[in-house]
């Protein structure tokens, strides 16, 4: 697994909304020609249709801090790409909320894109974090995921 | 035998706790004990989750003894 030092990976698990100009000043630098950036949001109906109000979202935080590191370098290893961030929100967040953010930059698009893709697709599998999904009937369920 | 379990998600709701105390001799019969208590829903979600033991990723099968810290994680859903 390649060393990474901290100042090319930012990994967050945090309360407070996310900031996509954040991750993106982070993984700005001059040897970059290119930075993918996703950003993933509360939708409005869940997997059935059914009306949702709000998402909450709870975290083995070291836990999960260390796997988003892990998910940062698995990613240094597969392509030549220059600076990685991982965050993702936890507590109670509206619909459009922002719930995660991945970017990467590298010194060309397609690095930068495939990355950025398998970075979020990790993540929704490796990393342990749960949501809630909360309906507007006032139920509310556990998501069960991959 | 006292085991340290932490729980979360739907598990933690379950069991009203996110930390409770279990027994067994491995991680699967700590967890088949707790559903003993919890119910049927409680077994679903465990019957599908991983272990985390002493912070090292487990098996259903990992021995674990006095004192050792058992996590239960539901199947992941973040992003």
């Amino acid at each position: 697994m390649g060393a990474v030092s901290d100042d090319q990976t930012l990994v967050r698990i945090t309360a407070e909304p996310l900031s996509v100009d954040e991750a993106l000043a982070f993984i700005a630098e001059p040897s970059s020609g290119g930075s993918c950036i996703f950003v993933g949001t509360v939708r409005d109906s869940d997997a059935d249709g059914v009306a949702v109000t709000g998402l909450t979202y709870e975290s083995w935080n070291d836990v999960a801090a260390d796997r988003l590191r892990e998910i940062a370098n698995r990613l240094r290893d597969r392509w030549p790409i220059r600076k990685v961030a991982l965050l993702h929100r936890t507590g109670d967040l509206g619909v459009g909320d922002a719930s995660v953010v991945v970017a990467v930059s590298g010194a060309h698009r397609a690095e930068a894109f495939e990355a950025c893709r398998e970075g979020i697709e990790q993540l929704k599998h490796d990393v342990p974090i749960w949501k809630k999904e909360l309906l507007a009937t006032g139920e509310g369920h556990w998501v069960m995921g991959a | 035998m006292t085991i340290q379990v932490r729980l979360f998600a739907a598990l933690r709701e379950l069991a009203g706790a996110s930390r409770v105390d279990g027994e067994g001799r491995n991680a699967g019969e700590v967890a088949d004990g707790l559903a003993a208590n919890y119910g049927e829903r409680f077994a679903a979600i465990a019957a599908v989750s991983s272990f985390v033991v002493n912070g090292e990723p487990a098996a259903r099968d990992t021995p674990v003894a006095e004192g050792d810290e058992v996590a239960i994680l539901p199947p992941v859903s973040g992003g």
